[in-house]
């Protein structure tokens, strides 16, 4: 079963490094609705097996990441008329070359980390729930539109699923629901707040949002 | 619980209720103010119960918080100061109620809520024995009365005012928060029954409390140079509270520094000169500030400077004594102040009360504009007289035993060996006697130029008295300012019960010692009934002369000229000027206008203006400076979110990496 986690993690890392050098808003978020199965996919291949509670976890997540967020995004997007991500604050030539950065710190920092490796099934666990956090937050920090932003949110909170659904223990069932449930309300906030953003001010650069500041 | 903390219950109950109610501001005013009556006269019951029995309470309250259960109880101590606090407040409420009328209800309302919450923190701080609940009272306490000034928040300067209290209050909290966390370290709980225990740690520690206390709670006492927000935050409040802030408030500090020397206990000889020379500087500094005062509400906040070194004088006499084992010395110091307090609490309730039907009267705060309201307003000239009689300590009113007692306190310590002992003494007699005089020139000023004369400014004419329910707090007030001013001797046994607590020794030991406070006090009750057979006899002999014969009046001699006007009156600032003068090397009063010019000078002007030496010199660069380096700061905050978040993830990785 080990050999089938690490596959998922694989490609759970590929999609992030495709993530980060890709400009095309509708492309982006394909990509983190099929991160959001491959998580909602780990639990089943945990060393518990396939049970109760992984199979609930698994139809949840797939509905939410997989079908009711990527809907959302998409018709956030349309309405404010963003295709492209233009003009993101660290090119996707350089992008790309932070984003292997960030593998090769993750790879190495997980050694680090004081974690029993009988909690843990697999050795890619850690690097790949690390590298997708990371991945995450510079998803937020380097892009200007509103909806790369809330996709960064999402692979951020991906990385911290992973950790969560592949440790043997686990993390209780309904502490991962819960949090499933701030995303779902997160997500839907943002989609609006997008579109109203954009209503008001013709354009969703979180850039241009600065002349509040003091 | 323990009976005391009944009435601070209803306190509360009272001001939520008058916080719901605010959509009326008749309901609200009522539920509140007399909430506020009812629970204040139950709370001075149990006090004097308390006094008078002599036995104290003790009680636990069970607290789910990581510091367990806190323990609250009633001492002589406490009992006294719960005493002033209600009794003011009952007053203040009444007077609030006749006061706030026609005030918007919403604000009313919520005020009235601010009002109680402020006794009730007040009543909860003097009888928490534990860190946390003190901390929690105080902390309460400077957010009410934070929002009661701000009452009138639309006027920029209001909210100034405001401003400066919230960061000087937090300033002086600042430091109460780092003493407790020290001493509560060392001594291993914060429960004020280990509190003594500071004392196997050497004076070293005693000294680090013991300077942080006097910066903590000698802001909120108003100690200068901390009393920078006195002045700015007794104005802006409506006048109850302003009569509560400065009455009461202020002596939760002196509370505090009382209970934090009885906690440490047998005090170093140079905690009495630190006492002695704070309450000098406050003193003198407090008064002469006050004599070049234009606003009468201010210049009774630089009195509440005065009245509180007078205090801190009489404080470090009896540390003094306490420190060099004199005990009649100590006695006589501890109970001048203990009796200033309650003093303090009296004529300066008084006055801001009287300073307020003024300002209702006449919506004038400026001494340049008022004058004649004598005639107009009798009660409020007369009550407003015997304060400032009282404040100038005068006899036979209150302030002169108080004053006199910390006399005495010096003239013991001046006859007395060790230099340490003397010098202070002198210095004492010498700053009280400058304080007194200067203290009676500045009332002559305030109560000559606001109510004698004729009014200066036309709009002063249409005056009128103040409702009943002004009026009878004041003239209760003036009862009392002769009530102790004659009857010290009934609260000579309360004085020794409080000073045996604040010395941890035992009442009959006190009692013992305290000969000298005795005869003192009989001394003056008979000294005052002798003057008042003096004045009875004098005005008896006055009419006899003047039976059958004709008496008139007529104007006061106009120095001849043909059309005297109201404007040719002395003003507050010439007739202080002279005073003004001398002090000039502190006041640094600044002047603008235009001379009169020529033989028939047309159009003249003068402004003078007194800016405070401590904010001016001190606070004003001191914030500069901080505000400067702040400034630096501003390359952090880009105001994009992009970069806080990046703030997040690298302070993350350097977790990450450094940490682990």
């Amino acid at each position: 079963m080990e050999t089938f986690t690490d596959n998922i993690l694989a490609v759970l890392l590929f999609t992030d490094l495709l993530l980060v050098g890709m400009s095309r808003l509708s492309g982006c978020i394909s990509l983190v609705a099929v991160q959001g199965v491959l998580v909602g996919l780990l639990p089943l291949f945990s060393p518990e097996h396939v049970n109760p509670r992984s199979i609930v976890f698994f139809v949840v997540v797939c509905a939410l990441k997989g079908v009711v967020f990527p809907v959302v995004l998409s018709r956030a997007m349309r309405s404010v008329n963003a295709r492209r991500e233009v003009e993101p604050f660290v090119g996707f030539g350089w992008s790309i070359l932070i984003g292997v950065g960030i593998l090769a710190f993750s790879f190495y920092q997980a050694k680090q980390l004081p974690i029993p490796s009988a909690l843990v099934a697999g050795t890619m666990v850690m690097p790949a729930a690390l590298a997708t956090i990371l991945i995450g937050i510079f998803l937020i920090v380097s892009r200007r539109t509103a909806v790369t932003q809330v996709l960064g949110y999402l692979v951020l909170e991906n990385g911290i699923s992973t950790f969560g659904l592949a440790t043997v223990s686990g993390i209780p069932l309904l502490i991962e629901l819960g949090l499933l449930l701030d995303v779902f309300v997160a997500v839907f906030v943002m989609a609006i707040m997008i579109y109203q953003i954009n209503r008001e001010f013709d354009h969703i650069d979180a850039d241009r949002l600065s002349t509040l500041k003091g | 619980m323990i009976p005391s903390m009944w009435p601070i219950v209803g306190l509360i109950a009272a001001g939520i209720l008058a916080g719901l109610t605010r959509s009326s501001a008749k309901v609200s005013g009522v539920v509140g103010a007399f909430g506020a009556i009812l629970s204040s006269a139950a709370g001075i019951a149990m006090a004097l119960r308390m006094l008078l029995k002599g036995t104290p309470e003790q009680g636990v309250v069970e607290w789910s918080l990581p510091w367990g259960s806190l323990p609250f109880g009633v001492d002589a101590l406490s009992g006294f100061f719960l005493l002033v606090v209600y009794l003011l407040s009952l007053l203040a409420a009444l007077y609030g109620y006749g006061y706030m009328a026609g005030k918007p209800p919403g604000r009313t309302g919520m005020s009235w809520l601010w009002f109680n919450l402020l006794i009730a923190s007040m009543a909860t701080l003097f009888v928490a024995r534990h860190a946390v609940s003190f901390l929690l009272a105080w902390e309460t306490m400077s957010l009410a009365s934070f929002f009661l000034v701000g009452f009138e928040n639309e006027e920029k300067d209001v909210r100034r005012a405001s401003w400066i209290y919230l960061v000087a209050t937090h300033l002086g909290t600042a430091f109460l928060l780092a003493m407790f966390v020290y001493w509560g370290t060392a001594v291993g709980s914060f429960d004020f029954a280990q509190f003594p225990r500071i004392r196997d740690f050497g004076p070293y520690a005693m000294g680090i409390v013991f300077v942080s206390a006097m910066l903590g709670f000698g802001t909120k006492a108003g100690f200068y140079p901390m009393h920078v927000w006195l002045p700015e935050a007794h104005p802006a409040a409506p006048s109850h509270v302003s009569a509560l802030m400065s009455g009461v408030m202020i002596k939760t500090g002196i509370y505090a520094l009382l209970r934090t020397i009885t906690l440490m206990g047998d005090p170093p000889p140079w905690w009495g000169w630190c006492f002695v020379g704070i309450g000098a500087v406050s003193g003198i500094l407090g008064v002469v500030f006050a004599l070049a005062q234009h606003d009468l509400k201010r210049l009774l906040a630089y009195h509440s400077v005065e009245n509180i070194g007078i205090i801190a004088l009489g404080m470090g006499l009896g540390l003094l004594g306490w420190s060099y084992r004199q005990p009649a010395m100590m006695i006589l110091g501890f109970s001048g102040a203990v009796l200033h307090v309650l003093n303090h609490a009296l004529f300066k309730g008084l006055l801001f009360l009287g300073a307020g039907s003024v300002l209702h009267a006449t919506g004038c705060r400026n001494l340049e504009h008022l004058g004649g309201l004598m005639r107009k307003m009798p009660i409020t000239g007369t009550t407003f007289l015997i304060g400032a009689a009282a404040i100038s300590g005068l006899p036979p009113l209150n302030g002169f035993v108080s004053e006199l007692l910390i006399y005495l306190a010096a003239f013991r310590g001046a006859t007395q060996q060790p230099a340490g002992l003397v010098i202070p003494s002198l210095v004492l007699i010498g700053s009280l006697a400058l304080i007194g005089g200067l203290a009676l020139a500045c009332f002559a000023k305030a109560f000559g130029v606001i109510f004698l004369g004729e009014p200066r400014d036309p709009r002063i004419g249409a005056a009128h008295e103040s409702k009943w329910m002004m009026t009878l707090p004041m003239l209760i007030l003036a009862a009392a300012c002769f009530a102790v001013g004659l009857g010290g001797v009934l609260i000579g046994p309360v004085l020794v019960l409080v000073v045996a607590n604040i010395t941890a020794l035992t009442p009959e030991v006190v009692a013992g010692d305290s000969e000298w406070l005795r005869t003192t006090l009989w001394g003056v009750a008979f000294a005052g009934a002798g003057l008042f057979l003096l004045v009875g006899l004098v005005t008896a002999g006055r009419n006899l002369l003047l039976r059958g014969r004709v008496v008139s009046r007529a104007p006061t001699w106009d120095c001849g000229y043909a059309a005297p006007t109201a404007r040719m009156q002395y003003t507050a600032s010439s007739f202080a000027q002279p005073i003004t003068l001398l002090f000039a090397t502190f006041l640094r009063s600044s002047r603008h206008g235009k001379m009169p010019r020529g033989l028939f000078p047309a159009e003249s002007s003068l402004e003078t203006h007194v800016q405070d030496a401590a904010v001016e010199k001190v606070y004003t660069p001191a914030f500069l400076f901080i505000r400067r380096l702040f400034e630096r700061m501003r390359v952090f905050q880009e105001g994009r979110v992009h970069v806080y978040v990046m703030y997040v993830g690298v302070t993350l990785l350097l977790l990450l990496f450094f940490a682990l």
